[in-house]
């Protein structure tokens, strides 16, 4: 009982978190542009008015599972994901997981969208499949590694353990180990699907990319998912590196900051080609992880 | 309502366009009424550009007039749209393709037609290959007359079409369904041979949803 009351609330809270922070970001790219914005609450008006409307489209069985099963994805993530340490509340299943499923559980959504959009034979959204697995080669391999590094600073695979162990500013991981924060941080907004790296859904480049035969009811449920495993994934990495939060005031600030870091970073930089990400990928953070792993290994 | 001593020319219309505003929804529970908030909260636009008021569409999206702050925004595809802006003129060959757009859209929909072109063909009124009344092929929610119009008027006719959809009003959506066979038969007049198969519109007579 105490589990599923705990779990509705964490899907409750990464909704209402996902809404306003994505309202926040259009906003903000709003004001950079030097306009006035959507309200904060676009996001939610957004996504009821698609869950409202009618979805008459058919390309056979998997079109309409795909969204299904990453929606599933994504909240089972986000209940693998320790929301507060310290606390009987807002802790999902996540004592019966560790980060190394959780990292299993971040390819679901790709897979599903792959099925999904196969099966709908748009050529934009096979493309825009195409374009996310090959970036999806560069960011997988530095983004592992970054968490590795953060395993084996702790020597543990338990997500509660690694947030146990920052107690204090000074004993984040943020602090105490730099390179796997620098290296997480890129391939970090690569799988938030933010420019620069947002190949995936390229606005006027590939219309919606994967997105562009979902209309209607599926589509809204793609959004929900797309809220929610943003947040899941803030949160997962205000876990490893900012030393968790023991109370929800404290989550929203810590994830707040980061999701203002990435939006800086991203309202920076112009999109780059597939190619060149997976280039950049291979390159920067890569070697910065090989570095930092030689560095932990071997020297410390 | 246009009586001398009382108002005048555009003041009328300004009266006629502010009476509605008062107005509420006779007849709506509270989840309808919710609903009908919620969706003109937000509508995707799809710009059917060939015309020449699609330039006005422009300025409306970005930075000087920002549409998103009312909660308009492009879309990608006709499937993620709730309104069709039809820009203008329409030759017999863009008209085929709009309607395969249109009937591509999922329901609620609307249509906003810019410009006299849509409503009697304006200046395309005598050639031999452009439609003169857009409303006899698919179903216009809201015209925009000028020629072409300002984005100040677009942004006029998109707050008037919200506030259509707030107080819950049939959309034309539900008049193409009711009244397929009438919209069916004009299209056939222009197109002829060329019209477009059927399977691309029979859901409407199924009455699926
Ligand atoms: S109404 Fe005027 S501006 Fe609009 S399409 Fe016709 S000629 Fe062009």
């Amino acid at each position: 009982m105490h589990v599923l009351l705990d779990s509705l609330a964490m899907i409750a809270l990464c909704y209402v978190m996902g809404f306003l922070f994505q309202g926040f970001y259009r906003q903000f790219n709003a004001r950079l542009q030097r306009r006035w914005g959507p309200s904060i609450w676009q996001n939610l008006y957004d996504n009821m008015k698609f869950l409202l409307k009618s979805e008459t489209l058919i390309h056979g069985p998997m079109f309409f599972f795909g969204p299904m099963i990453i929606a599933a994805g994504a909240i089972t993530t986000l209940l693998f994901v320790p929301f507060l340490k310290d606390s009987d509340w807002l802790q999902g299943v996540s004592t019966h997981g560790n980060l190394i499923l959780i990292i299993y559980l971040l390819v679901v959504g790709p897979l599903g969208n792959a099925l999904a959009v196969g099966s709908s034979g748009n050529p934009f959204g096979v493309m825009g499949v195409t374009r996310g697995l090959t970036r999806l080669m560069g960011l997988e391999v530095p983004f592992f590694l970054g968490l590795a590094l953060v395993m084996l600073q702790h020597e543990t695979t338990s997500v509660h353990a690694i947030m146990a162990a920052q107690d204090g500013i000074a004993h984040w991981n943020l602090i105490t180990n730099p390179i796997a924060f620098a290296v997480i941080l890129l391939p970090f907004i690569a799988s938030q699907n933010a420019s620069p790296f947002d190949v995936v859904g390229a606005p006027v480049e590939v219309y919606a990319g994967p997105r562009v035969e979902f209309g209607g009811r599926l589509l809204g449920v793609l959004m929900t998912q797309n809220m929610m495993m943003t947040i899941a994934k803030l949160v997962l990495v205000v876990d490893l590196f900012l030393g968790g939060a023991s109370n929800v005031l404290e989550l929203i600030a810590k994830a707040f900051a980061l999701f203002l870091l990435t939006t800086a970073i991203s309202a920076a930089f112009p999109r780059l080609k597939t190619e060149q990400t997976v280039d950049f990928f291979w390159k920067v953070p890569l070697g910065l992880a090989v570095l930092g792993v030689v560095l932990n290994v071997w020297l410390i | 309502m246009y009586h001398k001593s009382d108002c005048e020319g555009f003041q009328c219309e300004q009266r006629m366009l502010e009476a509605n505003l008062g107005q509420d929804d006779a007849g709506l529970g509270v989840v309808e009424r919710l609903i009908g908030w919620l969706r003109q909260r937000s509508l995707f636009v799809l710009a059917y550009g060939t015309g020449c008021g699609a330039i006005e569409m422009r300025p409306l999206m970005t930075s000087r007039f920002d549409a998103e702050r009312f909660g308009i925004i492009g879309a990608a595809t006709p499937r993620q749209a709730d309104v069709l802006v039809i820009s203008g003129y329409l030759a017999v060959k863009t008209l085929k393709r709009v309607i395969r757009s249109y009937e591509q859209m999922q329901e609620p929909k609307y249509v906003i037609a810019l410009g006299s072109c849509t409503i009697n063909g304006g200046m395309y009124w005598d050639s031999y290959n452009t439609i003169k009344c857009l409303d006899h092929y698919i179903p216009v929610d809201m015209y925009i007359n000028g020629c072409m119009p300002r984005p100040e008027a677009l942004i006029e006719g998109f707050t008037a079409l919200q506030e259509r959809i707030r107080r819950g009003e049939p959309g034309g959506y539900q008049r193409y369904r009711d009244n397929i066979d009438w919209y069916k038969a004009n299209q056939r007049r222009v197109f002829g041979d060329n019209m477009p198969p059927a399977y691309t519109y029979d859901w409407y007579s199924e009455g699926a949803t």
